[in-house]
């Protein structure tokens, strides 16, 4: 089943005062995401996968094109009850989510806002947070009641990916969600995206520069260059099999472990 | 033949707890031609490691033991201002983290330049001006990059001239601390190549390399240490670290990467549990033990040493050491 659907998406940002400048960030890109698959967007900075990423969380109004999910056009969504039922079942996970967040607030606030979108569910909050934060590899006590300047960036991170874990939504955008997390323990985070799916039937898009991570995790990868969707399918094909010259010259570009670049 | 040796260097974070014993007694020789490559997760003490043998070292960072030799000279004992003339950029540069904002927005390329050499030498500045236009060419930049601002470059270019400007005295070492970590991987790339290629050209003699990525190392290093909770726990070539490792803690690093290639997939990705400890207490015996699938009794109680187990092999691991 369709979860989202994407369709001829296009943003064109104007910048510039006087001399007015258009930049084509999005073009006219399509996809779709199924009931608990799990979507990689895989491009460099500036190939416009963040700004995909915002227009389907509504961050962003699209210059053109359409955004469905589950057969409703996001963009059409008007009273504060159905803007309630998206965001209840889409979350987002940005690179560094308290860039965004009241720094005179304790991280504890961010996760009691999700019991805003879940309503009264009976249980304790306290231990479902708790219990969240240990699933994500946190000491509870060693997070809550501090101030987000006081965690890492990789501790910041674990706490978004326990938020989606008392959330539970149907779709997750997760940007880089990873990035500041050591390789070392990357692997036990990403495990929680695939248990939410395997468990709740959750999809995932996940937002990377990082073509490993998304060789692993992902059912499908999508490849994005300046603003298109240049190259799309199964991660062990994309991988072994590119077809457009960028996702060759990118497998190229990027160090693995057993083999060594020639020049090097 | 040496060209650095670190004895039981010791250097603590003076905080109002305590000390922060971020590199705690390491002891490490680099011999002359080597790019050793130093990776361990963040927090572990590699920044603050080569900074020490560099002698970069200024409160609440202080030398509390130990003696650094670079290229025969004891640095360890010299004051700042002799460290500036005869030792940083001439013997040993740094590439720092945070390299890409380390130049002022409002000066041209071609003022970093002559800064330098304001330190180092009496040239006049149209002397030092060709100079920096001969090295440019060499390494493939365009010379006319020098007369731009910084916020006219790319962030690659901008690591790029980061490099170039370091190295215009030919150091004997360079030290670059995670030098691509913000890039893209094209990008990335060309960053690694320019590294490469001052190590070809003789321009420098060693590197070190520092960084949490082994699949970066593969492609640089002969040489990779592992350190871990301020101390380093195994040192050996790159193919024994990534083919053959034995401490637990290198084996777990080794089996995290996730590079796309089938034989990572075949053998699959496991992850290291918890988190390294805090260096103001650090923990007894072994301070790998609390995450250590193998810890044995002796691991709780006593500390292991570095031992050489092989030729070209250190280990401080009493399991391995039970084994031999």
């Amino acid at each position: 089943m369709t979860l989202l659907e994407v369709e001829k998406l296009t943003k064109i940002y104007i910048v510039g005062l006087l001399r007015k400048k258009e930049i084509l960030a999005v073009n006219g890109i399509s996809f779709k995401v199924g009931d608990g698959e799990f979507v990689s967007l895989v491009g460099e900075s500036g190939s416009g996968k963040t700004t995909t990423a915002r227009m389907i969380l509504r961050l962003l109004k699209p210059t053109s094109g359409s955004i469905r999910f589950q057969g409703r056009d996001v963009w059409s969504l008007r009273r504060i009850e159905e803007l309630k039922w998206y965001w209840r079942q889409v979350h987002g996970i940005f690179q560094d989510p308290f860039a965004s967040y009241n720094p005179l607030y304790r991280i504890d606030r961010a996760l009691n806002q999700v019991f805003n979108l879940i309503g009264d569910t009976g249980a304790d909050r306290r231990s479902l947070i708790k219990d969240a934060l240990r699933e994500v590899g946190l000491r509870p006590e060693e997070v809550l009641g501090r101030y987000p300047h006081e965690l890492s960036g990789g501790q910041r991170q674990r706490v978004m990916v326990a938020r989606c874990y008392l959330l539970k939504p149907k779709l997750i955008l997760a940007d880089e969600p990873v990035s500041m997390i050591d390789a070392s323990t990357r692997a036990g985070v990403l495990n929680l995206f695939s248990r939410l799916r395997d468990e709740y039937g959750t999809s995932v898009i996940f937002i990377t520069h990082d073509l490993g991570l998304a060789y692993y995790v992902s059912d499908r990868i999508l490849i994005m260059y300046r603003g298109e969707i240049v190259e799309e399918g199964p991660p062990e094909e994309v991988m072994e099999n590119p077809r457009h010259p960028y996702t060759k010259r990118l497998r190229e570009d990027v160090p693995l472990l057993y083999r060594r670049w020639s020049g090097f | 033949m040496v060209l650095l040796e670190s004895e039981h260097v010791k250097a603590y974070y003076m905080v109002r707890d305590g000390y922060v014993r971020a590199v705690d007694d390491v002891s490490l020789s680099i011999d002359r031609g080597v790019i050793l490559g130093l990776a361990g997760e963040s927090g572990c003490g590699k920044s603050t490691f080569v900074n020490t043998l560099m002698m970069n070292v200024r409160p609440p960072l202080y030398l509390i033991d130990g003696a650094i030799i670079l290229d025969g000279v004891k640095i360890s004992e010299m004051d700042r201002g002799r460290l500036k003339k005869e030792v940083w950029g001439v013997l040993v540069s740094i590439v720092p983290q945070s390299a890409l904002n380390a130049l002022m927005p409002t000066k041209k390329i071609v003022d970093f330049v002559k800064d330098i050499f304001r330190y180092h030498t009496e040239m006049s500045e149209s002397e030092i001006v060709s100079m920096a236009k001969r090295r440019f060419e060499e390494l493939n930049l365009s010379p006319e990059t020098l007369l731009l601002y910084p916020h006219e470059l790319s962030g690659g270019m901008k690591q790029r001239v980061v490099i170039a400007i370091s190295t215009l005295l030919n150091p004997k070492l360079l030290i670059v601390d995670e030098p691509t970590s913000a890039l893209d991987v094209s990008t990335q790339k060309q960053v690694l190549k320019l590294l490469i290629d001052l190590h070809r050209a003789k321009i420098i003699e060693s590197m070190i390399f520092v960084t949490h990525d082994l699949a970066i190392l593969r492609q640089m290093a002969d040489k990779i240490a592992i350190m871990y909770a301020g101390k380093i726990v195994e040192l050996a070539s790159t193919d024994d670290i990534l083919y053959n490792p034995m401490h637990p803690y290198t084996r777990g690093l080794v089996n995290a990467v996730m590079t796309p290639e089938s034989e990572v997939r075949k053998r699959g990705i496991t992850f290291i549990a918890g988190e390294p400890p805090n260096l103001l207490n650090p923990p007894p015996g072994c301070r790998f033990h609390p995450r250590c699938p193998y810890a044995m009794d002796i691991c709780r109680e006593v500390e292991p040493y570095i031992l050489e187990v092989k030729s070209n092999r250190r280990i401080a691991c009493h399991l391995v050491e039970s084994n031999i």
